[in-house]
């Protein structure tokens, strides 16, 4: 059995606050940070330890501002 | 020497188009120029690599001129006055991105879908404009089969040379007549594409755009001021004309093109008369050889200027002599051609007779 | 008996380089685009631009952008581009695509740029079978201009211009021009998309890299339509024009291929 762990980094200056990573999270890893950014954007974070590395968010974010990481841990049985 | 031929002035036009190793025409048929685009389909195969494509519109032809022209190539189209109407917006963008083309005008009667006749009426559009903007073309005006050849190699050497659009403005008699040319030998020209060209990205370099679009106003001020600067260079290096019977001048005719050349008539039957006519033909209306007219004005007793039209060269002419001389008009519209007889007469008129019977 | 080695999984021992599954593509420009938040034109550049970086031809591809919110397109693409004239995209790309054969050259347009003022040189490009793609945005409205109708927009659809909704015996049908252009024989593929969805996101990659590679064997006109949103100009918040798109959108504009050459 493997076990994904993963890691996102989210470039919060970029970011415009769409929500649609958030959506797109199977695991609700994401969620708006209370801050804005720069642009006066409240910006997407992360909120729980549970990231699988799936890249749903990366992939549906409009503005290319997530980066994704995804370890695959072998269980040796 | 070079290759000696009877041609017509559209098919003179488009020989030289494939002798001066134009890469790519984009035309869609017009009288009277169809010849053109006919022409080059069939012996551009024969002869050279250059792309002929019948477009859908002359919107879709000036279009494919700016996106040919902006990956560096030689490139050409023609039309008459209703298609070129349909290509200000795209001269507007050329000239505006700083993209080298050239485009003939073989000028027909309007407004509108007009006649098929000879004119001069885009005598303005051509040279104040014509487009949204402030631009300029660089225009020369053929009188001759001859000059129809020649000023496509010119034509090309100059919108290199400036980044800029050229147009040959001839009308619809200088394209269909036949007339002796002699024909310049095909141009080796350097296949390297310019750095401003959209080519693919060249390793170790930055991207390449071509915009016409500077949202910021003192962006686009400061383009228009290079567009200025390269006007105002134009204006003091490229004026071409040509004067004839000058030195003993009282009087000038004055027209471009085939105007000039019917006034070339009509001032040998003056001179035959004694009266002591001269001629200036600008050659380039834009830029305008607005000194030539200026300098000899304090001599000239009158100017009568010729046209195809109601009047159109007419206001650079008065702007050239700056109230120093008097300025008449002579035109024939909608695509009659004056006889060298009407002029002498209407000269006779304003002149001779101080225009009692005008 | 031999001890297993604990491994603790923490940050920095799963942000390594190998284990990385997605970064943004280096053929965008790494600035801000200007598009409203959760707009598809950003999506859109993105994953068009991973193509064109996975399939290594940044060198080799030439864009035309339009007129129409998408106009800096070459603000984000890095790829060597030309600005066209509103509508006049299909034009331009065939004066490119004629005189450098060799190249990839694309169009990225909107609806009003594309089929509405731009109809004519969009139809003739197609019909002339010209080898490049064209990536068309259907938003269902005039974005830029903010709001006016498109001539895709709906049935009964609120815009600037229609604010009554749309009334076909006023305003016309909205117009499917990819059913339109897949009649012609000129044109090889042609497929309506949408990135609404990461399923859909991904699918629409799929689909621009099969036009390029299509592109490459010269097989002629590839339109892909994205069936995209304006959160801005539908009065929405980016999600719910997401859920636009899925319940009223993809009802009229269904998504799929109507086009594909054989054997590919
Ligand atoms: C000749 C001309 N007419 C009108 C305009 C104004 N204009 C700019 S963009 C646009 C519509 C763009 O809509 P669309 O193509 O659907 O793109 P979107 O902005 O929705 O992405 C219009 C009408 C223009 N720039 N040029
Ligand atoms: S999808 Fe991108 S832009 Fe939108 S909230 Fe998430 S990180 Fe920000
Ligand atoms: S106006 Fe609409 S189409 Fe334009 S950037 Fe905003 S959301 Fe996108």
């Amino acid at each position: 059995m493997a076990k994904a762990v993963g890691e996102v980094i989210i470039d919060i200056e970029k970011c415009k606050g769409c929500e649609l990573c958030i959506e797109a999270c199977p695991e609700d890893t994401l969620a708006l940070a209370n801050a804005i950014n720069k642009k006066g954007y409240r910006y997407a974070e992360v909120v729980a330890n549970n990231c699988t590395g799936c890249a749903n968010c990366a992939i549906i974010c409009p503005d290319a501002c997530i980066t994704v990481y995804r370890l695959i841990m072998k269980k040796i049985a | 020497m070079g290759e000696i031929r009877l041609m017509k002035g559209n098919e003179a036009l488009a020989e030289a188009m494939i002798r001066a190793g134009c890469d790519a025409y984009f035309g869609y048929p017009i009288t009277p120029q169809s010849e053109v685009i006919e022409y080059l389909s069939r012996e551009a195969p024969k002869k050279s690599k250059m792309v002929v494509l019948q477009a859908e519109s002359e919107l879709g032809a000036i279009n494919m001129i700016y996106g040919a022209a902006g990956c560096g190539k030689r490139v050409m189209t023609t039309s008459s006055s209703p298609g070129i109407s349909l290509m200000q917006e795209g001269l507007s963008y050329i000239a505006s991105a700083q993209l080298p083309c050239l485009v003939a005008n073989i000028n027909r009667g309007g407004p509108g879908l007009g006649t098929i006749q000879p004119s001069q009426s885009d005598y303005m559009q051509a040279v104040k404009g014509g487009g949204h903007g402030d631009y300029h073309l660089i225009v020369l005006a053929p009188y001759s089969v001859q000059e129809m050849v020649d000023f496509v190699k010119i034509g090309f050497e100059l919108a290199e040379k400036y980044r800029n659009p050229v147009m040959i403005l001839a009308d619809g008699a200088i394209g269909q007549m036949m007339e002796k040319v002699e024909l310049f030998d095909f141009i080796e020209r350097n296949q390297e594409a310019p750095e401003w060209a959209t080519v693919g990205r060249r390793p170790g370099k930055d991207r390449v755009f071509i915009t016409s679009l500077f949202i910021q106003p003192e962006k686009m001020e400061e383009v228009n001021k290079i567009l200025q600067a390269k006007y105002r260079e134009v204006e003091k290096k490229e004026v071409r004309y040509q004067q004839l019977n000058i030195e003993d001048a009282e009087y000038l005719l004055t027209g471009y093109g085939l105007g000039a050349r019917i006034c070339m008539k009509a001032m040998e039957i003056g001179r035959e008369k004694g009266y002591k006519i001269g001629l200036i033909r600008p050659i380039t209306l834009y830029p305008f050889p607005y000194n030539v007219y200026n300098e000899l004005a304090p001599k000239i007793k009158g100017i009568l200027d010729v046209e195809m039209n109601a009047g159109q060269m007419l206001e650079d002419v008065k702007l050239a002599v700056d109230g120093k001389t008097t300025v008449k008009f002579y035109g024939r519209m909608g695509g009659m051609i004056p006889t060298p007889e009407e002029i002498i007469e209407s000269f006779e008129n304003h002149f001779i007779y101080g225009g009692k019977n005008v | 008996m031999s001890e297993i080695p604990t491994i603790e999984i923490n940050k920095e021992t799963i942000i390594k380089p190998e284990n990385l599954v997605y970064k943004p593509p280096k053929t965008l420009f790494d600035t801000p685009m200007h598009y409203c938040p959760g707009c598809g034109h950003s999506t859109v550049h993105k994953i068009f631009m991973e193509v064109v970086e996975e399939m290594g031809i940044e060198n080799d591809i030439i864009g035309v952008a339009p007129v129409g919110c998408s106009v800096f397109a070459y603000y984000y693409m890095n790829v060597d581009m030309q600005e066209a004239a509103h509508g006049r995209a299909c034009a331009v790309a065939t004066g490119i695509k004629r005189v450098l054969p060799d190249k990839f050259v694309f169009t990225y347009q909107g609806d009003g740029d594309f089929a509405a003022i731009g109809t004519a040189e969009s139809i003739h490009a197609a019909n002339r079978g010209e080898n490049f793609l064209v990536i068309f945005i259907n938003n269902a409205v005039y974005g830029m201009t903010s709001g006016q109708m498109a001539p895709t927009t709906l049935y009964d659809m609120v815009s600037t211009t229609t604010p009554y909704g749309r009334d076909p015996k006023i305003h016309g049908h909205p117009f499917k021009i990819t059913d339109l252009i897949a009649q012609l024989p000129g044109a090889v593929y042609v497929t309506r998309q949408s990135v609404h969805t990461t399923a859909n996101v991904r699918k629409a990659k799929k689909a621009l890299r099969k036009a390029l590679e299509i592109q490459k064997l010269n097989l002629g006109f590839q339109l892909v339509e994205i069936v995209s949103n304006c959160p801005s100009n539908w009065r929405m918040t980016p999600l719910e024009s997401l859920k636009f798109i899925e319940e009223q959108m993809l009802p009229f504009y269904p998504l799929g291929d109507l086009k594909v050459p054989e054997g590919i």
